[in-house]
């Protein structure tokens, strides 16, 4: 075995884990896509693994709230195992819905804090959109995304992905820490309003991470721009290696073969 | 997943008809909702339930039509994939019967047959029952479920309970073996229903399979891991007899012979009397570009972005092309490609075809129509009619009623004709029939409505092509051969006509066109591609225009037509079929020219930097000259909702 290996965490609703899996793969690691009920039935499976991803989609339906349910799966009956696992340095992403579920879990913008301090809420303009945003990468504080290139095009396909935070005092406190990793901007990298943000997020923030950098949540699927023909324009632009989204999975396994010796 | 052992749904089309959303409130029977509010709830409904099983809806059509006030039509489609070696099913005597996923209610008893009854203003409170009340996310876990379960190889037959619920599911299955079935094991939403309920009962997102007994353990088991409800209700035999019981009561017993085969052939009677409508007299203009932006905003050709977007048109991660396309992502795409297996360049290409108006004029030809259209988007973004298979779903009035029952035979003989001239099976399709609404003045009979939908397979999806003007420069052709045929189009239309002249379709140089142009594809001669279906060649050279961010400039003496065509507006607006604007680069010229020098053509202009839609006509001057934004505003204000 000299891959990293990847959990991806699936239940009922969840729709992204079969194409997160193929980006993990194309980037050089080993996937296993795991029901949340297995793996609460043997949660020590979580150790074997350097990468927990939480994928897109609509889990038990987002009834009561985006996420809500499998963030208190993971909340009530995961958190030392996950608290173990971000101590050993290792990674955790969730996408969209994995995004919003890491909130709700309280797993961001910090592991430790005493009560949920940020959410992703209602699109300003009430309804799901699939839309395709810029991101400018305002951090290097996370592994997945290498601060200061050019703005990177991906899909956002969602009805809640407004993040909002409790007071001031709290988006001034992950703005100083440099928590916010990625900014929905225009073509030319500059702040601008809807559509360009396509939820109303304040500051624009479309992927935070929590304080120690290891655990990221982002609203834009990366999974979705692999290929270069994913690209809404590429019939226009002409094909490029890679999308823009590989990177992300890239650097997030190159992130696990610099720190761990795999076995 | 009840087709062969059950496939994976890949992708979603959505069809709808609905009466103008513009309808003034006093023109509303009572009983009837108006057409807005069905509209925004149909894609609301559409949206959560497809967003939430994770299928992309990739492609659709909205189509307007007063008449379907009454009886809107919503047509939503899935293409799934399935390993060849899953296509058969059969179930063998002493498998249990299993019905896996969401528990049986009330709702939906009688849905079938609901769908098919003329309504009136009491249907509301009379049939409310037989409308199923889905849930998105039973559904997804029993898809999760079920495929790990096919693989595993732990039931060998399955059916959706559709139509008929159980009693159908259950009947297909065991129609050569005979069945005993206990009802009050079935599981239920809640107490109180009757046996009969529970045994026709349509509720959502319920299978029923055969599973060996050796396997019903493992079966069990693997669905309770994934909270999935499985729950054996009987058992298949050998006594070709269809057994119901409810607590060890006898409540119902049939021969399946005589279940299936037992009702009597009807014969119907058919007639057919072509309708002459008024042929229009319009005087000839020197400005067509209010024309143009009449039909543009037209409700069927305006801009359907406000509910593209709401649907996840790029989950399962597969996309190549997408609906919206062009500069700022927003221009009508003809057809959408996806690549469904990961990592694979091979490509599924789904189109659709309709137009019920032709229909009122010559339901033969509204058939042959719909065929090229769904035909021509395939070959538009890079497709070939090699590997194309079709759907027909027919939406008609009542059909015991002769003069609707001929324009249905009417258009099936279409169906047949040219589908076999094409080399396009039919592989599937649906009817509804007696879709009319009664009032107390009067009788709303929906058009005879005919959707085609055409499937293709892409061995290299790097070839497709989108319909965006491309770069200054580029030479725009007009591929096949334009008649007088402004019967049914949108023209008349949106001056208050409907006309004769319904376009006709000639298989046998459709195909030679589309083959020529598929070469030309191949080749990588083409740099955007975009069909002529409403509004005919003006409405698609303006949308390339706009939607790529040029402009284009035409000249209408050099296209193709039969005959001499001598007015300016026949030859921009004539919905003639097999018909393509094509965008060429300068250097690829001769090589395009030379694949399609036997096919009809002109050579009509290019895309220029200014953002003008420009169009010569005979007499050599401008016959439209508009800026290509204020046409791209006229085209997406009417659904910018």
């Amino acid at each position: 075995m000299t891959k990293p290996k990847i959990i991806i965490i699936r239940t009922a609703g969840t729709n992204c884990n079969q194409e997160t899996g193929y980006a993990f793969e194309r980037a050089g690691a080993q996937v296993d896509v795991v029901h949340i009920n297995s793996l609460l039935a043997n949660k020590k499976v979580l150790n074997d693994y350097h990468v927990l991803a939480l994928p897109g989609g609509f889990s038990y339906g987002d009834d009561i709230s985006a996420g809500k349910i499998l963030a208190n799966q993971i909340k009530y009956h995961l958190l030392d195992n996950v608290k173990t696992f971000i101590r050993e340095k290792k990674l955790i992403i969730g996408i969209c819905n994995g995004f919003q579920v890491l909130v709700k879990a309280g797993l961001l913008p910090s592991v430790d804090m005493q009560q949920q301090d940020v959410t992703l809420t209602f699109n300003d303009s009430n309804k799901f959109e699939d839309r395709w945003v810029y991101l400018k990468v305002c951090s290097g504080k996370s592994a997945f995304f290498k601060e200061g290139s050019a703005p990177i095009y991906l899909p956002v396909a969602h009805g809640e992905g407004k993040f909002i935070t409790r007071d001031q005092g709290v988006l001034d406190k992950i703005v100083m820490n440099r928590q916010v990793i990625l900014k929905y901007v225009d073509e030319n990298g500059e702040d601008a309003g809807y559509p360009w943000n396509p939820n109303g997020s304040i500051q624009n923030i479309a992927a935070l991470c929590d304080s120690t950098g290891q655990v990221l949540g982002m609203m834009p699927h990366p999974e979705r721009h692999l290929e270069p023909t994913q690209h809404p324009r590429w019939t226009r632009e002409g094909l490029r290696e890679w999308g823009d989204g590989f990177v992300f999975f890239k650097n997030a396994v190159d992130y696990i073969k610099q720190n761990f010796t795999i076995r | 997943m009840g087709t062969g052992l059950g496939g994976k749904p890949i992708l979603n089309t959505d069809v709808f008809c609905f009466a103008p959303p513009d309808t003034l409130q006093e023109k509303i029977p009572p009983g009837v909702l108006h057409p807005k509010r069905i509209f925004r709830g149909v894609v609301a409904g559409v949206r959560d339930y497809g967003n939430r099983t994770g299928i992309p809806t990739a492609n659709g059509a909205l189509y307007f039509d007063e008449r379907y006030l009454g009886n809107p039509i919503v047509f939503c489609g899935t293409v799934g994939l399935i390993p060849k070696d899953m296509c058969e099913k059969n179930a063998n005597p002493g498998d249990a019967i299993v019905v896996v996923g969401g528990r049986t209610g009330r709702d939906g008893i009688h849905g079938a047959t609901f769908s098919s009854v003329e309504l009136h203003e009491k249907s509301e409170q009379t049939s409310g029952g037989a409308v199923q009340i889905g849930n998105a996310i039973t559904e997804k876990a029993l898809l999760d479920v079920l495929l790990q379960a096919r693989d595993k190889g732990l039931y060998h037959c399955i059916t959706d309970c559709g139509a008929g619920g159980l009693s159908s599911a259950v009947g297909e299955m065991g129609q050569d073996l005979g069945a005993v079935v206990n009802l009050e094991k079935v599981p239920l939403k809640y107490e109180g229903l009757s046996y009969t309920e529970i045994w026709i009962s349509e509720a959502q997102e319920r299978m029923v399979i055969a599973v060996a007994p050796e396997k019903e353990a493992e079966l069990l088991t693997l669905c309770k891991s994934e909270n999935v409800e499985a729950t054996v209700i009987g058992r298949f035999t050998n006594d070709k007899t269809l057994r119901l019981f409810y607590n060890a009561q006898p409540v119902g017993e049939i021969d399946m012979d005589f279940l299936h085969n037992g009702i009597p052939r009807l014969e119907r009677k058919a007639t057919w009397h072509k309708t002459v409508f008024e042929e229009p007299n319009m005087p000839e203009k020197g400005d067509y570009g209010v024309d143009l932006k009449k039909i543009l905003s037209a409700w069927n050709v305006c801009s359907k972005e406000w509910v593209i977007r709401q649907y996840d048109h790029e989950v399962q991660g597969g996309s190549v092309l997408k609906p919206l396309q062009g500069v700022n992502n927003d221009g009508p795409g003809d057809a959408c490609i996806i690549t469904p297996v990961l990592g694979s360049r091979k490509g599924i290409i789904v189109s659709n075809g309709m137009n019920p108006r032709y229909g009122d004029i010559e339901p033969y030809n509204m058939a042959a129509s719909a065929i090229d259209e769904a035909l021509r988007q395939i070959i538009a973004v890079g497709g070939n009619l090699g590997q194309v298979a079709l759907l027909d779903n027919f939406c008609w009035g009542n059909t015991n009623k002769p003069d609707r029952l001929g324009s249905l035979v009417k258009t099936a003989q279409g169906c047949y004709d040219v589908a076999v001239a094409y080399g396009t099976p039919f592989i599937s399709g649906k009817d509804s029939l007696n879709n009319e609404f009664i009032t107390e003045k009067e009788t709303i009979v929906i058009p005879p409505t005919l959707l085609i939908s055409a499937v293709a397979v892409m061995d290299d999806v790097r070839k497709a092509i989108s319909m965006d003007a491309k770069a200054p420069g580029n030479l725009i052709y007009l591929v096949g051969l334009t008649r007088p045929e402004l019967g049914g189009s949108h023209y008349y239309h949106v001056h208050g006509y409907k006309g004769n002249n319904v376009p006709t379709v000639d298989t046998a140089l459709g195909k030679k066109i589309m083959d020529a142009l598929s070469r030309a594809t191949e080749w990588r001669t083409v740099r955007s591609c975009h069909d002529c279906s409403e509004g005919g060649l003006a409405v698609a050279a303006a949308e390339m225009a706009f939607s790529g961010g040029y402009g284009i400039t035409i000249d209408l003496k050099v296209v193709a037509t039969e005959g001499v065509i001598h007015r300016n507006d026949t030859l921009l607006f004539s919905e003639s079929n097999t018909r393509f604007v094509v965008e060429v680069q300068p250097e690829h010229r001769q090589q395009f020219e030379d694949i399609i020098k036997d096919i009809p053509h002109g050579l009509l202009g290019k895309v220029t930097p200014e953002p003008q839609f420009k169009v010569y006509g005979l007499n050599n001057k401008t016959v439209i000259n508009e800026n290509i934004y204020d046409l791209k505003e006229t085209w997406q204000a009417p659904l910018r909702w």
